[in-house]
């Protein structure tokens, strides 16, 4: 007779913690911890002890202090008297302008040059492939100092500009394209609600904000109407009404003015003042990543099958349109997930911003301040933090786009 | 209990590491070479001839500390810095010696923690422009566009002059002196301030150096020399006396070419001190006997290595000035070698 019983209770062993699958993935996550806090332990532990022995402390104090310096370009109020707290955000703020200027131009350049690659037009097409083989394999430091170079030994001097002088400002004497930049008309606020004309400009920016969202109402209206009846209602009108009018109007109350460069002393003033190191630094990225943008639109065409614009022909549709209405759409689900690190990395490369002079955090925190307090450790951490911040809400916003334009399935 | 030795062991790790950092001296001779940072490159100072050779003022001084201390004034690894780099580069050790037109200021001693050495040059800051601008006076520059060098002294003065002459200016942000020659050349500023010297070495290089003036404003003080990392206090000794030596050879007499023979022995107490054939002055500072003879062989003393690189019968063609011997009136004097 055969009895079944329990099979004998072997107490825990040590060598479980390796052979015993069980235990086995907990053993290797114990020790890579404890590997990384010592890493991390000897990596502070170092810093402490090389910063105590160069005889420095760790302090954020400089950010109060008077910065001493002067910035060229500055979207708000900056003297050589104002903190490096507030030189770091002048910085900032050049650092996304030149971004945001680059991701706009980039996306419009690339999807431009991918959807022409595919023309059936030899010349075009050719002439995108070279675009795209250029810039794709060229470093972009290289196309930022070319450009720089075209624009400060190519371009008139602003003597030139004086009477006698063989250059002339051009459209309708408006714009001056000189070797220390373009300039170009400008709008001020004569009398502004505000005494900080940034703060009338931030009025009329929520202004434009909120009749975009009333026309977002006026098109989801005519969405539903077209719905019940299938007559769409002509709105583009009410739209551009919308658009014109309330913010148009506020400018007319705050006494809006066009502002000329004139040439006055050394250089021109008034107006608005494009410099060289923008420029040069605005296109470059552009041109760079837009070739880069232009491979991702190609790929997320081609990923297309055939038999969507062969029905879309079928059904009457001009190749134009076909293009907008059934290729694009479909297509931007590929496309835009890639975008999103094209995005992160034209924003990332604006630090190349050193090779030119543009004033962007680089140069502010990351530079000047860093080599007049003597704070490399602090200045670099918030500067590394500052790069975070700003792809991760670039990738956030974007993924939040990329889902709402994924297929939706249920 | 594993933890805490492993902890243990590597503090002890990271406390070695920091020992180690000490004792530039031992290192520079163990290494067989010396780091020496210099600029990217101004003509006179410091900048690499036809066959890349490093030569200038600047580089007269890192080779004399060279040779003082290896004996060999060629055992020099030049490393080409800018306003923005030059402080960190010495700070994280990657040089040993920072010998580029570098003002010594309170807060680059105190605060940024570095030991000035010496000045080997008195300067001021200064204003270049073209001479068919017509402008005579640096009050008139109001709303010029500036090249100005990026993480320097001069960007700040140039702030704080404009600012108390209530004047204003647009500055164009340069990284190196060459950036600086090719932007102002362009028209790309109306102006190019930095210290004076540097300013007539630029324009030295200028294929009509007439064309450009300098104006008569000196707007700051600059006392330019070479510095050390803070608390390696026996380095900055080596670096400061080998500065003076140089110094004190021309106040004695001493020069390139008759050295040798003065290294025999001569009735002057004080050069035989210097020169090592009397006292211990090269053994109290860790080094030969004859450290300062071969500094001064490197390049001649401090009046010699003027003439050859910066000099009223070069290019550049600075007159001492405020550099002359104390003896003449200027400002270059050593402490006694005793």
């Amino acid at each position: 007779m055969t009895t079944l019983t329990d099979p004998p209770k072997v107490g825990f062993q040590l060598s479980q913690l390796i052979y015993d699958t069980r235990y086995r993935s907990i053993t290797i996550q114990v020790i890579a911890t404890i590997l990384l806090i010592a890493g991390i332990y000897w990596l502070v532990n170092n810093t402490i002890q090389n910063l105590a022995a160069l005889g420095k402390d760790f302090d954020f104090g400089f950010l109060t202090q008077p910065a001493g310096y002067d910035i060229n370009q500055r979207l708000v109020e900056y003297s050589s008297q104002s903190t490096h707290g507030r030189a770091a955000f002048v910085g900032i703020l050049n650092t996304l302008l030149v971004a945001f200027l680059g991701c706009v131009l980039a996306t419009v350049l690339g999807v431009t040059a991918g959807v022409l690659r595919l023309s059936n037009n030899w010349v075009v097409s050719r002439l995108m492939a070279v675009y795209v083989e250029g810039f794709r394999n060229v470093p972009l430091l290289l196309w930022i100092i070319a450009i720089m170079a075209l624009m400060t030994e190519g371009m008139s001097r602003i003597r030139e500009f004086r009477v006698g002088g063989d250059a002339s400002m051009i459209l309708n004497d408006s714009v001056a394209v000189t070797n220390r930049g373009v300039y170009i008309p400008g709008i001020i606020l004569e009398n502004g609600f505000l005494a900080s004309s940034a703060m009338n400009w931030l009025i009329l920016l929520v202004i434009l904000v909120v009749s975009l969202i009333v026309i977002r109402g006026v098109r989801k209206r005519s969405d539903a109407v077209q719905e019940d009846t299938g007559v769409r209602p002509n709105t583009w009108y009410q739209q551009l009404a919308i658009l014109i009018i309330p913010v148009g109007l506020v400018m007319v109350l705050m006494g809006a003015e066009l502002q000329y460069p004139e040439l006055r002393g050394f250089n021109f003033s008034d107006g608005i003042h494009l410099r060289n190191s923008l420029i040069a630094l605005w296109l470059a990225l552009s041109l760079y990543t837009g070739a880069f943008i232009a491979e991702i639109v190609r790929a997320g065409i081609l990923a297309i099958s055939k038999g969507q614009s062969e029905a879309a022909f079928a059904l009457g549709l001009r190749p134009n349109r076909t293009t907008n209405l059934v290729i694009l759409p479909q297509a931007m689900r590929v496309i835009i997930p890639p975008l999103i690190s094209q995005y992160l990395n034209l924003t990332k490369n604006s630090s190349l911003a050193i090779a030119v002079g543009y004033m962007d955090v680089r140069s502010t925190l990351g530079g000047i301040t860093i080599n007049q307090t003597g704070r490399e450790l602090e200045g670099m951490l918030l500067l590394g933090a500052f790069y975070l911040l700003v792809s991760l809400a670039i990738s956030g916003a974007m993924n939040v786009y990329n889902n709402r334009t994924q297929l939706q399935e249920r | 209990m594993k933890n805490s030795v492993l902890l243990g062991a590597l503090t002890i790790a990271g406390l070695a590491a920091g020992a180690a950092a000490a004792g530039t001296l031992d290192d520079v001779k163990a290494r067989g070479t010396l780091n020496c940072g210099v600029t990217t490159g101004l003509v006179g100072f410091a900048a690499p001839d036809a066959n890349g050779v490093w030569e200038g003022f600047d580089v007269g001084v890192c080779r004399a500390l060279a040779a003082a201390v290896l004996g060999d004034p060629m055992a020099v690894e030049f490393v080409p810095t800018t306003g923005q780099t030059r402080f960190t580069a010495l700070a994280s050790g990657e040089i040993d010696f920072l010998a580029r037109n570098t003002t010594w200021t309170f807060s680059r001693d105190v605060d940024l923690k570095f030991e000035f050495t010496g000045i080997n040059y008195y300067d001021g800051q200064g204003f270049m422009v073209p001479r068919e601008l017509g402008v005579s006076s640096a009050k008139d520059l109001d709303g010029a566009t500036v090249c100005i060098q990026t993480g320097t002294t001069t960007e700040l003065n140039l702030a704080d002059y404009f600012r108390s002459n209530n004047i204003s200016y647009e500055p164009v942000p340069i990284e190196t002196n060459a950036e600086g020659q090719q932007q102002y050349l362009a028209g790309a500023c109306d102006t190019y301030t930095t210290d004076a010297s540097g300013l007539a070495a630029t324009r030295a290089t200028f294929e009509n150096p007439g064309d450009h003036v300098l104006l008569p404003e000196i707007i700051s003080k600059e006392p330019l020399g070479p510095l050390v990392r803070h608390g390696d206090n026996e380095w900055a000794d080596v670096a400061r006396w080998t500065l003076n030596a140089l110094i004190a050879a021309e106040e004695l007499g001493v020069t390139s070419a008759n050295i040798a023979e003065l290294a025999n022995g001569t009735d002057n107490p004080e050069i035989n001190r210097l020169l090592g054939t009397e006292g211990e002055l090269g053994a109290m500072l860790g080094l030969e006997a004859d450290w300062a003879k071969n500094a001064i062989m490197a390049g001649g003393n401090y009046g010699e290595l003027f003439e050859k690189n910066i000099g009223e019968n070069t290019p550049i063609g600075l007159a001492r000035g405020l550099n002359a011997m104390w003896t003449e009136g200027g400002l270059i004097y050593s402490p006694p070698f005793r």
